[in-house]
């Protein structure tokens, strides 16, 4: 579950958490765009390297660590693979180019994967939910949206009980082979997801009985303005963007290998 | 026999849940835990088959430290019926939820077989027997939980919470099953808030408040004392109470069981009459 402690909320106050979440949603998917844009390793460091003052200014070190410490599984499982099917495809050769995109790869994804989870530890559900209200989302798919991130912790916990009670019934989960252990799952997975239906049930009950939808206009009690801080996060944005298109139709990117002259 | 030595217990996100508790459960004994919601009791009863290990302190079953054996190996002997049947109901038919824990345990078919008729009838379960348990009724569900964990018939049973959503016969019957598993030599440890339930059981209790054990003694001497159970935040049973009220006429005011209070108030009024 330590992937998820990576993307629970806090309440704290920090100038990154101020930021209008529909800006910092922006500067979010334009990161991700430009992830994508390149393969190469250097600009990927300098994308790894743009979120670190972010995480410092928002004072979530511990738990953005934590987040990335749950990644590392996927983060070696993406190197290895790409490694081995790079190398494979070279005809067993080994040269540093390999390693070079391998490591890319596996940067790309944590790229990915942290400037979401600074993304969701510095913007509370609430703060998100007015977001998308005021973006003109239907207020039904809002609800359920908010609602979603909420209950993540909820289920993370609940796991951790049915974890517990099949484990009093003699479940090894960290027995058997890789096949047989996914297996072992399944007493955990099927009561969480019936209980998760039980849930939402009660839930749509319980907010029908207190006239949930009665108003079709609703009003809030905050709105969401755009501050300074927020213009110069997406000028921040917008230079980002523009600098990664520039460089990617016009400038040749040169990989580190080359930089450093290794002989491929 | 399970014995506690001044465990200490803290979550991963630092609440302290236990705070020095010692205590040791006889083979036979049947112990009520009660105290106030987030007193530790049940991160008390997960240590006794190992779903938690103390921080410091250690528990020891039948001689053995638990952080020296897997929770599968202590499940065999240590039985624990979670207070929501939800979180363990998986499988198609009762049959096969019974059977689960059965073959995690390595029994061959035919006890299988024969452990399950046996649980389903010792819970009055025998025509849900192909009836898949998400059909069965709240009150249902926790018995089939609880013949889950019976059928392997495990020296010493925790049961967290088990009268929460029972009618008064399934309690009743409740009960006579807890008093049935004694006279076959088994331990019983419940967990609980039901203060009319123990007082009709009349077993040990310890209160806990707070991470530490603030009283360990019989109930009718636990439930009869005002002062540590407003401390425990737990309130007399009924018959304690009118006992309580009464105390100035000269009648004992400890007193919880029915039986014994209408005696006692029966001769009472004869010697007044």
């Amino acid at each position: 579950m330590s992937v998820f402690s990576g993307l629970k909320f806090r309440k704290v106050y920090s100038p990154i958490h101020n930021l209008d979440p529909r800006i910092k949603f922006i500067y979010v998917c334009s990161i991700f765009a430009v992830a994508i844009m390149f393969g190469e390793l250097l600009p990927l460091m300098a994308l790894f390297l743009l979120q670190i003052p972010f995480v410092v200014v928002a004072g979530v070190k511990r738990e953005w660590l934590r987040s990335m410490r749950g990644a590392a599984f996927l983060a070696t499982f993406i190197f290895l693979t790409n490694f081995i099917a790079s190398y494979i495809g070279a005809g067993y050769v080994f040269t540093a180019k390999i390693l070079e995109t391998a490591v890319a790869m596996t940067l790309r994804f944590i790229v990915l994967v942290e400037s979401f989870s600074v993304f969701f530890l510095t913007t509370s559900p609430d703060h998100l939910g007015l977001a998308l209200e005021q973006t003109h989302v239907p207020y039904e798919f809002v609800f359920a949206f908010t609602t979603a991130v909420r209950f993540v912790p909820v289920l993370a916990e609940e796991a951790e009980t049915i974890m517990d009670a099949q484990k009093a019934r003699g479940l090894e989960l960290e027995r058997g082979n890789f096949l047989k252990r996914i297996r072992n799952y399944i007493p955990v997975l099927i009561p969480l997801i019936v209980s998760a239906i039980r849930r939402s049930l009660e839930l749509a009950e319980a907010m029908e009985s207190r006239a949930w939808g009665a108003t079709k206009k609703r009003t809030n009690l905050y709105t969401l303005k755009v501050h300074r801080g927020d213009v110069v996060l997406i000028a921040l944005t917008a230079l980002t963007l523009v600098a990664a298109v520039y460089a990617r139709l016009y400038l040749p990117v040169p990989s580190l290998s080359e930089l450093l002259k290794i002989p491929s | 026999m399970i014995e506690v030595k001044d465990v200490h217990f803290s979550y991963p996100n630092g609440v302290q849940a236990l705070d020095g508790v010692s205590l040791t459960v006889k083979k036979g004994e049947f112990l009520a835990v009660m105290g106030q919601n987030g007193a530790g009791k049940t991160t008390l009863v997960k240590h006794f088959n190992g779903l938690l290990k103390p921080t410091r302190g250690e528990v020891l079953v039948d001689g053995v430290a638990t952080t020296k054996v897997s929770v599968a190996a202590l499940a065999r002997n240590v039985g624990f019926v979670f207070q929501n049947p939800d979180h363990q109901l998986f499988s198609e038919t009762v049959e096969e939820e019974i059977a689960f824990a059965l073959r995690n345990f390595g029994l061959n078919e035919d006890v299988v077989k024969k452990r399950i008729t046996w649980a389903l009838n010792l819970l009055g379960l025998a025509q849900y027997r192909k009836t898949s348990p998400f059909m069965l009724s709240g009150g249902e569900r926790k018995r089939v939980a609880l013949a889950s964990v019976l059928a392997w018939d495990p020296k010493i049973l925790i049961l967290d919470e088990p009268t929460i959503g029972q009618d008064y016969q399934q309690k009743e019957k409740l009960r006579q099953f807890i008093l049935q598993m004694r006279t076959r030599g088994k331990t019983v440890i419940i967990v609980t808030h039901d203060v009319e339930f123990v007082a009709e059981c009349n077993p040990r209790v310890i209160l806990m408040r707070e991470g530490k054990i603030i009283i360990d003694g019989e109930a009718r001497k636990v439930l009869t004392n005002p002062e540590i159970l407003e401390e425990a935040s737990i309130i007399p049973s009924q018959i304690a109470q009118v006992f309580l009220q009464l105390s100035e006429m000269g009648l004992p005011c400890n007193v919880i069981d029915v039986y014994e209070a209408k005696s006692i108030l029966l001769s009472f009024l004869e010697s007044h009459r």
